[in-house]
């Protein structure tokens, strides 16, 4: 840098720096580093636009009609454009929600166990369960509840026992999801409950539940949109209806995976428009959860 | 010590002691929970409401223990009658046939390699790719968009698997048409791009992985980025004062410290990969013979026969060869899931 003796200049040093410049190997390794990582993203980008892309292109003829939303399919011909997927929309959403009624207390409870109470051989194997249970890929939980209540009590295969197997898909995400959030409660929160004589019990109901609310419920409801697109358990446990059945107890229910999967072997042209069709009105619901579960996280009380 | 504090509370309502009640099954909770101080006081001041409540909660933390023994129960108990049926050796016979219920002869082998095949094509594609997302996310992109960015990535495990089986035969595979077709004219000596057992070259193990791929890569991003989000600042700034480039940085700091996440993150979505099953049941075609070992063979994976098969779930003999392979593939996710945790070793959380 500085050539002269430096004198002139006090304000620098009076030899050159000792520090090298970066050899080319060094820097080329660098640059390329840099520009493989960038691709990588670019890589996960692209089936992601990819498959949004292409189910929008091919699905939004079929659900611009209002039939599309107010009809089902019952009498409806496998070449025929007509008739709609309200009863599949119905039975994704009841199988859904008679899932979260079950699982969400019982997973919040769980996640409370395991933050305030758990100690012990006991929490350590219920929080190693919970991973386990999270890897259970959802045909095994489906043919669970089959071999289960099927096979051995000999129930029928209905709506129900597809939350059945739902609940066993959502609980590990509600636990998990709950369990961040609580830890996410300060202290100092139950501590001041204590010091004014409340109940353990009743600070986790009325203090830390509260305080984590709105994080728990965004769990929630991404966990509800994770287990709507889940096909394997209805595939096993009930079967496909063209008509609206609105008991979840009896009888075939439609859903929109396994309208889905019924269309796959209709040969028609119109068998594709509503395959397509379905696939964009689950991400339209599943896309609306997650909206609603990143809205819900901004009214959160602690924030990570 | 919070629990010292609720102890010496005073209680709301009316004492109820009964020593009965306090020897109830869930109590041996209370037993392992090693509070000495307060505990004896505790149980005696302790209200009601505090044990009702305290037993919901650990109920509720052992149902989810038992809902997983109850699986590995179930599935075995179902699964031993048709077992004992079985005519063919069932870990080493390709075939699965189960039309004559008297006459069971079925084996794993093959939809063994199927699954193996996929699943670890499927990781090796994820591998490198989830690494450098994470990377990118942690290390390179700009704080302001690290968050939306991750957060894209996060939606690829919002599409719904049957989804990336439409996507996947529909528009993925005549695109990777030229590449599979390449690959085989050029690489077919070895024995993954040797012909298969399909008369194409779409539908094949390697489409299937493809679409895997793309399937566990959120999983394995979320946890690797997890870790190396918590790579300690004063290893990567000493890296930083020793002059190292920003790859420099990454290789002496983060990558030592992030590679139990990383291994840990890859199992968890090998695990994924294993029993997915509707996107596999779509795209990987059925062949009539037993596969070799490439790439471009048919066949079904695990969860995709027992999927395929769903609707002649009547008869209970066949039906407990399907649920035989269904407990095969509940210990292999199980294995690979415990080992996912034992490698992150509390690391990582999810």
């Amino acid at each position: 840098m500085a050539t002269d003796t430096g004198l002139e200049r006090p304000d620098r040093p009076a030899a050159a720096p000792a520090f090298q410049p970066l050899s080319t190997g060094r820097k080329l390794k660098d640059n390329l580093a840099t520009v493989l990582v960038c691709l990588a993203f670019l890589v996960a980008v692209v089936p992601l636009v990819w498959v949004v892309v292409t189910v929008v292109g091919r699905g939004i003829g079929a659900i611009v009609s209002a039939d599309w939303w107010g009809r089902s399919l019952s009498g409806v011909l496998p070449e025929s454009f007509a008739g709609g997927v309200y009863h599949a929309i119905y039975g994704t959403l009841i199988q859904a929600l008679i899932a979260g009624v079950i699982a969400v207390p019982i997973g919040i409870l769980a996640a409370v166990y395991l933050v305030e109470y758990g100690r012990g051989r006991l929490a350590k194997t219920t929080s190693f369960m919970v991973d386990i249970l999270a890897g259970v890929p959802s045909i095994v939980a489906a043919l669970f509840i089959f071999a289960a209540f099927i096979s051995i009590l000999g129930a029928q295969q209905s709506a129900f026992m597809v939350s059945l197997a739902l609940v066993l898909l959502m609980l590990p995400v509600v636990i998990r999801n709950t369990e961040e959030m609580l830890r996410l409660v300060p202290d100092e929160l139950r501590e001041a409950s204590y010091a004014l004589g409340i109940p353990k019990w009743k600070t986790i109901l009325r203090i830390v539940l509260p305080t984590a609310l709105s994080g728990t419920v965004t769990g929630i409801m991404l966990a509800l949109a994770r287990v709507m697109g889940e096909t394997a358990p209805v595939l096993v446990l009930v079967g496909y209806s063209q008509s609206i059945n609105f008991d979840p107890f009896s009888g075939n229910m439609a859903s929109l995976p396994l309208l889905m999967f019924s269309e796959l072997s209709n040969p028609e042209p119109a068998g594709q428009f509503r395959i397509w069709g379905a696939a964009l009105t689950l991400i339209l619901i599943i896309m609306i959860l997650q909206l609603g579960a990143s809205v819900v996280s901004r009214f959160s009380a602690i924030s990570k | 010590m919070t629990e010292r504090t609720t102890a010496q509370a005073p209680s709301p309502g009316p004492q109820d002691e009964d020593p009965a009640a306090g020897s109830a099954t869930l109590d041996t909770v209370t037993d392992s929970d090693p509070a000495p101080g307060g505990r004896s006081q505790g149980s005696s001041s302790r209200g009601r409401g505090e044990r009702v409540f305290r037993r919901l909660t650990s109920g509720s933390g052992l149902l989810v223990v038992v809902a997983v023994a109850a699986i590995g129960l179930f599935l075995l108990v179902q699964a031993v009658p048709s077992l004992m049926a079985n005519n063919a050796n069932f870990f080493t016979s390709p075939e699965f046939n189960t039309r004559d219920a008297a006459n069971l002869s079925f084996g794993i082998r093959d939809l063994l390699v199927v699954t193996l095949l996929s699943s670890l094509f499927a990781l090796a594609i994820a591998m490198p790719v989830s690494l450098g997302i994470a990377l990118f996310l942690t290390q390179y992109a700009p704080k302001r968009v690290a968050r939306p960015f991750a957060y894209v990535i996060d939606l690829l495990a919002a599409v719904p698997s049957i989804i990336y089986g439409l996507w996947g035969i529909a528009v993925l595979a005549p695109a990777l048409l030229p590449i599979a077709t390449w690959l085989q004219n050029n690489l077919g000596w070895f024995f993954l791009f040797a012909p298969g057992n399909l008369p194409v070259l779409t539908g094949t193990i390697f489409t299937g992985g493809v679409v895997l791929a793309v399937m566990i890569l959120p999983i394995t991003t979320a946890v690797t980025r997890e870790v190396f989000s918590q790579t300690p600042r004063f290893h990567m700034e000493a890296a930083q004062a020793l002059g190292a480039t920003r790859w420099e940085v990454i290789r002496m700091a983060v990558l030592p410290y992030g590679r139990s996440g990383y291994i840990a993150g890859s199992m968890l979505g090998l695990g994924r990969a294993l029993g997915e099953t509707i996107a596999v049941l779509i795209v990987i075609r059925a062949a009539t013979s037993p596969s070799h070992f490439s790439l471009f063979d048919g066949g079904y994976t695990f969860a995709s026969l027992i999927a395929s098969a769903a609707s002649e779930f009547s008869q209970p003999l066949p039906t407990g060869a399907y649920i035989a392979a269904g407990l095969v593939l509940f210990v292999l996710t199980f294995v690979v899931n415990a080992i996912a945790r034992v490698v992150a070793g509390g690391k990582v959380n999810g």
